[in-house]
């Protein structure tokens, strides 16, 4: 499975990636900054996706917001910020592709000469009710951020999660944003794709005309951090939230996105939780009911990652049930590895989830968003084979030594998240958490 | 050469975009099929069709048609429940199962080289499911799980208190998952009733889109399901005969949330149905009102004010008259000043403020130009095909889209808007602090604020 790019560095250090699909008149555009939450430092947290905000108020020749000329254009627009990158795309009629590189060139070119203090707080404002919508007015939206800054010491750049912290938002100054937007925001920490409705040559010389007169800037030193030790013995926390039901988070750190051992958790996640016949679900879900749900994912990232299991106890159950159920088929996961089937199957689901995101040009997974993913963490635009030749080399003994190296039965950090006010639902010893 | 960046580029001749063929035939139980052919990457998406959801729910057994759906993957034909998983998972499928308030939508998507696998589970699926007590048992557990955890869900709140304060006894009165006290007194008799009732064969369309030539998946869906014999049964009720629902007692009504980090909001009355000549009209008075990012009120509450992440409007087609609804989660503080916003915004739409000719320009040039784009994936063609069987749609719906949307005036959308957007007839549903809510929202005029628990 190939997907056919050609690649150019524009003088400015722009990387230009361009794939053909005349399937529908719509070319996306899709450009990522290599810049993330983990560039952030400690009390400027969330700084990172604010900023992503501010890219779509307007720049200097568009001094309006971004949405406009673009939606009445019969684009799709949006973007997204993680740990690790900051993305942004449009899909857009044929027709409209000047307009997109005109408009993503002018906020990478000149953002800074439109940024007004009005602009900043109104985003400020949107992102706090983001944070409020989505973690803080959420059932058990706060535990992402108790699993990771127990995971991570302080200083620790996935210590926080993206969306930061409310206080550390409300703290951001719009100097802050010049002096990120000077050191992130260049063509030499971005990268563009362009899929679709293109002939390559033409997209090369259309990058080149839009984005080639903007200044090379100096490309940031990459993140280094040490890995973290793991917990010398299982931690316990315990977070009281307003849930109904008290769920269990385990976590441990594994091996960074496309190190040894990523492909092989992926699949260790999916024998342990995806569908009903995996061993968790089963085991949990459907013969003992003591769960109402359960889901392992290893959660790849640039600096480390982390693999992560989470189960919601049954009414009448205890977490301390959950924890020894899990416990025991990881255990014998550990001992024997995965079936032949169950290789098998989990394959198959690999190969499907692959041609899945391939399905479209643009937006979140599609063509031009994999193309850059491959392109800003690994340099290879067309890693598609290999990164699926990961999974396919797999062997049931790889995937049982990954388990047994990381998934260790005492060094985990474990969470449980219980209603209000009843903290003994939690697992014995565990330690009180606030997080905010 | 330099860039002119003293204005944005405007837009090339337009490329030409045609609506992949539905071909359609006929099996000889009264099945009906689609194909449409799709060769971007080597995979097939099937959806089968049964017009019938929530509002064929007996009105003492909400939940019914929900729990029918969900245990069409628990057991059938000669496979146990872990069995049609694991073939499942055997041929990398990804099974959608959807049942909403007027059908159930089972959908497949798997590679190429396994249609006809894929098929065969489908087929079984949908009309040879055990609905097996020890299966229902689980499932239904999980069901009351699943009740129990959105009472904690802002937006689950606000949604049943706004299904049922709207449409009252009313089929459309209750969400699909229906209620615990339903859902315990169900029996399997109940489900295989239901099922016998609802999934026949001359009711159901089963739509194959993908990496393969039309006789193949005509074929193919031909040989998976032309052993299906009809029943006479007592046919379900079509959702077009229903009597309109009986207006509402209230106008504001506060589901009480102590604490809450922002207040959850709903807004609407019962509209539109799907087949209604105003449909294009409508879409381009939406996507004015609330129906995009660059709308009237996303922009007041969001880029203006800052009230909230994000809020949008959307009319719900169905069969029969469908909600007009907005939905929002605003901050505490600004629930009632955001509500006067909203309040202020449909109303002006409807003359005060009507709708100018650059606001239709962009509307309209939305919904067109971007059309093309909802017809890129299998299984994103075959749901397109799936809502013209569902609504009776006619075979060139897709193709006159684009210019009925482009014949609509200012005065046509302004018109629209007023003549199906009522302000005096919305209820308006808070999910919030009662009581740091309770003040502002009395003098909002909207007369009583009715003090409502849902679940």
């Amino acid at each position: 499975m190939n997907i056919s790019y050609s690649k150019f560095t524009l003088p400015n250090g722009l990387d230009v990636l361009v794939h053909e699909d005349h399937g529908l008149p719509i070319v996306a555009v899709n450009v990522w900054y290599h810049v993330g939450s983990k560039n952030e430092v400690p009390g400027r947290t969330g700084f990172a996706h604010l900023f992503e905000h501010l890219m779509f108020e307007g720049s200097e020749h568009y001094d309006r917001g971004y949405f406009h000329p673009l939606q009445e254009a019969g684009a799709a627009l949006n973007g997204s910020t993680n740990a690790d990158r900051t993305n942004y795309w449009e899909v857009v009629p044929s027709n409209a592709l000047d307009l997109a590189l005109w408009m993503e060139s002018d906020r990478m070119g000149y953002l800074l000469p439109a940024l007004t203090d009005a602009k900043f707080s109104n985003q400020r404002e949107v992102v706090l009710n983001e944070r409020r919508q989505n973690y803080e007015n959420r059932p058990y939206g706060l535990a992402g951020m108790a699993i990771v800054s127990a995971l991570y010491p302080p200083d620790h750049p996935y210590h926080w999660l993206t969306i930061g912290g409310a206080d550390d938002i409300r703290a951001a100054h719009i100097d802050d944003v010049r002096a990120f937007f000077q050191r992130y925001y260049h063509p030499a920490n971005a990268s563009l794709a362009l899929a679709g409705d293109i002939d390559p040559e033409m997209g090369v010389l259309m990058a080149e005309e839009y984005f080639g007169e903007i200044p090379a800037g100096e490309k940031p030193e990459p993140v280094t951090v040490a890995q973290p030790a793991p917990p010398a013995e299982d931690l316990k926390l315990v977070l009281e939230d307003r849930v109904e039901l008290p769920r269990l988070y385990m976590a441990w750190h594994s091996p960074a996105l496309f190190a040894d051992g990523d492909a092989e958790l992926d699949l260790v996640a999916e024998v342990l939780s995806s569908g009903k016949t995996s061993r968790l679900y089963r085991a949990l879900v459907y013969e003992q009911r003591i769960a109402t749900e359960v889901a392992a994912s290893q959660n790849s990232r640039e600096a480390g990652s982390f693999f992560q299991i989470v189960a919601t106890a049954a009414p009448g159950r205890t977490l301390a049930e959950v924890e020894r159920a899990i416990a025991k088929e990881l255990a014998a996961f550990s001992e024997k590895g995965p079936t032949s089937g169950e290789l098998e199957r989990c394959l198959a689901q690999a190969e499907a989830h692959f041609l899945f995101r391939l399905q479209t040009v643009g937006g979140f997974g599609g063509k031009s968003d994999q193309l850059n993913a491959y392109n800003t963490f690994i340099g290879d635009p067309g890693y598609f084979e290999q990164d699926l030749r990961r999974y396919r080399s797999a062997t049931p003994e790889q995937l049982r030594d990954a388990a047994v190296a990381y998934l260790k039965p005492t060094r985990r950090v474990i969470l449980s998240v219980v209603p209000r006010g009843r903290v003994a639902l939690a697992l014995s010893g565990s330690q009180p958490v606030t997080v905010s | 050469m330099a860039v002119d960046r003293s204005r944005i580029p405007g837009l090339g001749p337009e490329r030409p975009f045609t609506f992949p063929e539905i071909r359609r035939s006929a099996l000889a139980n009264g099945v009906r099929v689609c194909t449409v052919q799709h060769r971007q990457v080597p995979l097939i998406a099937v959806l089968a069709l049964v017009p019938a959801g929530a509002s064929s729910d007996p009105s003492d057994r909400p939940g019914l048609a929900a729990i029918t759906g969900d245990m069409l993957d628990e057991g059938s034909g000669d496979r146990s429940a872990l069995e049609v998983h694991e073939a499942l998972g055997r041929i990398g499928a990804q099974l959608d199962l959807d049942v909403g308030h007027d059908a159930t939508v089972l959908g497949l998507t798997t590679l190429e080289r396994y249609m006809e696998r894929g098929l065969e589970l489908v087929r079984d699926m949908l009309i040879k499911p055990r609905f097996e007590q020890r299966e229902f048992d689980r499932v239904r557990d999980l069901r009351l799980n699943r009740l129990l955890q959105l009472k904690d869900m802002p937006p689950a709140l606000a949604d049943r208190a706004f299904t049922q304060l709207l449409y009252r006894n009313h089929p459309y009165g209750h969400l699909p998952i229906g209620s615990e006290g339903s859902l315990r007194a169900m029996m399997i008799r109940d489900i295989t009733s239901f099922h016998r009732r609802a999934f026949v064969p001359s009711r159901t369309t089963v739509i194959a889109v993908g990496d393969a030539s039309h006789d193949k998946m005509a074929d193919a869906v031909r040989r998976a399901f032309e052993g299906w014999k009809a029943e006479a049964t007592e046919p379900i009720a079509d959702p077009e005969t229903f009597p309109a629902p009986t207006p509402p007692a209230t106008r504001i009504a506060l589901v009480h949330r102590p604490g809450a980090a922002q207040s959850e909001l709903r807004i609407g009355h019962v509209a539109l149905p799907r087949r209604t000549p105003d449909y294009h009209a409508a879409m381009v008075a939406n996507m004015i009102l609330g129906g995009q990012f660059v709308s009237r009120i996303n922009m007041n509450l969001r880029e203006d004010k800052g009230y909230t992440y994000g809020a949008r409007t959307a009319f719900e087609f169905r069969r029969a008259p469908g909600p007009f609804v907005l939905h929002a989660s605003v901050q505490s503080d600004a629930t009632a000043d955001a509500l006067r916003e909203a309040l202020g915004e449909i109303r002006a739409i409807r003359g005060e403020r009507p709708v100018t000719r650059q606001e239709l320009e962009l509307g309209r040039a939305s919904l067109t130009r971007g059309y093309p784009r909802n017809f890129e994936t299998a299984d994103q063609i075959g749901r397109g095909a799936a809502q013209l069987a569902l609504y009776d749609l006619p075979d060139d719906y897709f193709t006159t889209f684009v210019p009925k949307v482009l014949a609509l005036s200012e005065g046509d959308v302004t018109g629209v808007a007023a003549k199906h957007i009522d302000p005096a007839r919305l209820l308006t549903v808070v999910v919030g602090d009662r009581e740091k809510l309770m003040t502002s929202l009395k003098g909002l005029d909207l007369g009583d604020v009715a003090d409502v628990s849902v679940m």
